[in-house]
């Protein structure tokens, strides 16, 4: 099985990040991978977007024509790419930046607070991380496990006072899900 | 014999039995016998890599007994940047006009000396593309007539000439920059001194070491060798003008 | 060993050094600037060169130096960068001066702009320098394959004397995918027969690339192009894809390739026999291979972000034997495969063979 993701958001918002974890994640699982940033004239426009494709087997196009996935974090990135989701994909959608009324009735919607969320957790800079805790425990296409292994890899010597804030954030994410699927039922 | 005393030798740098082939009165001959005596006197020949460019400075490899590698357009002193790099204990040396090192390549030549490579290069300022036919290069004075200044190069159409040995002199990585002339035995033993010494810098790993030598072209200049002589001392001198620009173990700028 | 995940311009940088490259003199440029960087990382830390050199005229001459004393050299640069070292590339060529050089095309032509595109086949094929020379070309579609191409660039440019360029596009130099780098496989011919190292006990050498005298050149040009088709018929390159007993085959090189497998393998679920040829080494062209190939085929359709450049030697090595069509899109935009499938449908029902 193969899923296609793209991220987008604005420059800051950790886009590159997210998709690069979920990549570090596939590949600890012993998946094929491929991550590209978003690229062309939006490298300096301030957007940011990358695609991630994770498949059990050989990937040909690294490129996304139709996603199965979209994490929209900002306003432009929903404007953009929700005509991109296959249908029966889903869109995860910032809402805290995002007060538009979906169009799509094809396509499943999470909607998440993700600005107010990281806040509580200390700091807009862990969105990113909630809203991929959120997304492999609705989907499962990763094990949560290895994201977390993914982050200790990933985030540097230099920088370890930031992992456990991100190890927060995933859980943060993960059990926003579990809750959910608690009230739903 | 008993009692002979050998005054001179043929440099064993310079292939047997193969004169120079360039016009009667040039310049480069006399330069390229100065450096030949000087790998011999530092017994460097067979360590020695040379870099021949384009320009009438080309053809070491039919006047020398030394690995030559060709380097295209002014590029002669990344090719010796590449050849150092990669064999640092080699004496490299790159051979260059005025065309090449101050026009096409002064950039090269530039960054070469501001990184300090060790190398050395003799660059033959004759103010002229010497083997195209005599045009005008970053060095023709003001005033000289060339085939295409051929009514004398005017600053207020293609400004001044450019002041080779004083703008590398300005590069830290330099270690020694001098001018000198061939146009009188004096000038050519000074000529020779100055290029030791750059030798030297380089053989001590001191850093860029460049001599320009002011040439004549008679068959360019349209002048006998004698009128070139006397036109380097009287003109050429008076713009460009000899001396040591940089010497870094004097621990002084002239 | 576990495969593990990298940034393609890094991952050609780190095969270089795994590859026994000595130097790393370049210039920057976008999309491939990150090879610049990574080797100004890694190499003084190894004891080896790097430099940014004053241009891509001055980077290539390095590039030159280095590779006439036998030393493992390489640059890197993109579209208008490589323009400026065409000149050197004609003289190593004559030469016969090893070296590798990573052209990561961006959009052109002029500046052009920075996205992915394969304008520069020509570029690298045909080459801007001047007289009868070819670079030998390679062209990954994978990370893993610019590694192990990178491995071959090396390799055969040392053994044949001439320069080899690994032809990346945008998209591969920026994307990241899991690779394993594997040991440098290669036993390296010895250099010591011609480099310059200083006429110590033998006669003195030169590799300059100014030949005047009566017939010299000539020779030099048929004994360079003799070794062209050693390396046609010892090095080449091709990847098939479902050829056998397709009806129509796709040809395409580099990330275009991969994208176009895509629709390949989506237009074998749809019923339609149709394969995928792809030349890894672009020059010396796979003429052989694709004309054998394209024999049992009713038609080619060829794929590139470009206005129709390898499209000339698909033609070429077809020679008729089957119609080829051609689907391009330049100036940094890409082809999805769904793009690529429409086309291939159409082209299908075309030929009346029955889905």
């Amino acid at each position: 099985m193969e899923t296609s993701i793209i991220i987008s958001g604005y420059g800051g918002q950790g886009i590159l990040f997210a998709g690069a974890l979920l990549c570090h994640a596939a590949v600890i699982e012993g998946k094929n991978t491929t991550w590209i940033p978003s690229y062309g004239a939006e490298m300096r426009g301030g957007a940011a977007n990358c695609s991630v494709n994770i498949s059990d087997d050989e990937i040909s196009s690294p490129v996304i024509d139709k996603a199965d996935v979209l994490f929209a974090l900002n306003l432009p990135s929903e404007l953009k790419f929700e005509h991109r989701i296959k249908p029966g994909g889903l869109m995860l959608l910032n809402t805290s930046l995002v007060k538009k009324i979906p169009e799509r009735h094809d396509i499943e919607y999470l909607n998440m607070q993700l600005n107010e969320m990281a806040e509580e957790l200390g700091g807009a800079g862990f969105a990113n991380v909630i809203a991929v805790g959120a997304f492999v425990e609705k989907t499962k296409i990763l094990s949560v496990e290895s994201l977390k292994q993914a982050l200790k890899e990933m985030i540097p010597e230099k920088r370890r006072n930031l992992l456990p804030g991100n190890l927060a954030s995933l859980e943060y994410g993960v059990n926003f899900i579990k809750n959910l699927t608690k009230v739903s039922l | 014999m008993n009692g002979e005393t050998l005054v001179y030798k043929r440099p064993d740098t310079l292939i047997k039995d193969k004169g120079f082939t360039f016009c009667p009165g040039c310049g480069h001959g006399v330069v390229l016998k100065i450096i030949a005596e000087l790998i011999d006197e530092f017994g460097i020949r067979e360590n020695t890599i040379a870099i021949s460019s384009v320009g009438c400075s080309i053809f070491l490899e039919k006047f020398y007994e030394l690995d030559v590698a060709g380097a295209s357009h002014g590029r002669s002193p990344c090719v010796a940047t590449g050849i150092k790099r990669s064999l640092p204990d080699k004496f490299v040396f790159t051979y260059q006009g005025d065309g090449d090192a101050a026009t096409i390549g002064f950039n090269e030549t530039i960054h070469t000396a501001c990184r300090g490579e060790k190398i050395t290069t003799i660059c033959i300022n004759n103010t002229t593309f010497g083997m195209t036919g005599g045009q005008a290069s970053a060095t023709t004075l003001v005033g000289q007539v060339t085939t295409t200044t051929p009514r004398g190069r005017k600053a207020e159409l293609t400004g001044y000439p450019l002041r080779v040995a004083e703008t590398v002199a300005n590069c830290e990585g330099a270690a020694y920059v001098a001018r000198v002339a061939i146009s009188s035995p004096k000038y050519i033993k000074q000529a020779k001194q100055a290029i030791r010494k750059a030798f030297e810098m380089q053989l001590k790993g001191l850093g860029y070491s460049f001599v320009e030598v002011i040439a004549s072209c008679p068959t360019n200049w349209h002048m006998t060798p004698v009128e070139c002589i006397n036109y380097i001392e009287n003109t050429v001198e008076k713009v460009h003008k000899l001396g040591v620009f940089k010497d870094i173990t004097k621990g002084e700028n002239i | 060993m576990a495969k593990v995940l990298w940034k393609g311009n890094q991952a050609i940088a780190q095969a270089a050094i795994n590859a026994g490259c000595m130097c790393y003199f370049g210039y920057p440029i976008t999309p491939q600037s990150e090879i610049g960087e990574y080797m100004g990382d890694k190499m003084p830390e190894l004891g080896r060169t790097f430099i940014t050199a004053e241009s891509e005229l001055a980077s290539i001459s390095m590039v030159i130096g280095a590779g006439t004393t036998g030393t493992k050299a390489m640059t890197s640069s993109s579209s208008c960068g490589i323009a400026l070292m065409q000149e050197a590339i004609s003289a190593m060529c004559c030469a016969e001066v090893p070296g590798v050089i990573v052209s990561v095309m961006r959009g052109g032509p002029g500046l052009g702009n920075i996205a992915s595109a394969q304008g520069d086949y020509f570029q690298a094929v045909r080459g801007g320098g001047n007289g009868d020379y070819k670079t030998i070309v390679l062209s990954p579609s994978t990370i893993q394959e610019a590694i192990d191409l990178m491995y071959k660039a090396f390799h055969i440019s040392i053994k044949y004397r001439n320069p080899v360029m690994l032809l990346a596009d945008g998209i591969l130099g920026q994307m990241m995918e899991p690779v394993e780098f594997g040991e440098y496989p290669y036993q390296d011919d010895d250099v010591s027969t011609w480099a310059l190292s200083g006429a110590k006990g033998r006669a003195p050498r030169n590799l300059v690339s100014l030949h005047m005298a009566d017939g010299e050149l000539e020779k030099i040009s048929d004994r360079i192009f003799q070794k062209y088709k050693i390396v046609e018929e010892k090095e080449m390159l091709v990847d098939k894809f479902m050829t056998d007993d397709a009806e129509l085959i796709v040809t395409a090189f580099g990330t275009t390739a991969r994208i176009a497998k895509s629709a390949v393998k989506k237009a074998r679920k749809a019923g339609m026999k149709v394969g995928l040829f792809r030349p890894v080494m672009l020059s010396p062209f796979p003429e052989k291979e694709l004309y054998e190939t394209a024999k049992s085929a009713q038609m080619i359709l060829d794929i590139e972000l470009n206005q129709g450049q390898m499209l000339l030697d698909v033609k070429a090595s077809v020679f008729g034997a089957c119609p080829v069509e051609f689907l391009g899109r330049s100036g940094g935009g890409l082809l999805t495969d769904t793009q690529m499938l429409e086309r291939i449908t159409t082209l299908y029902n075309k030929i009346g063979v029955r889905v």
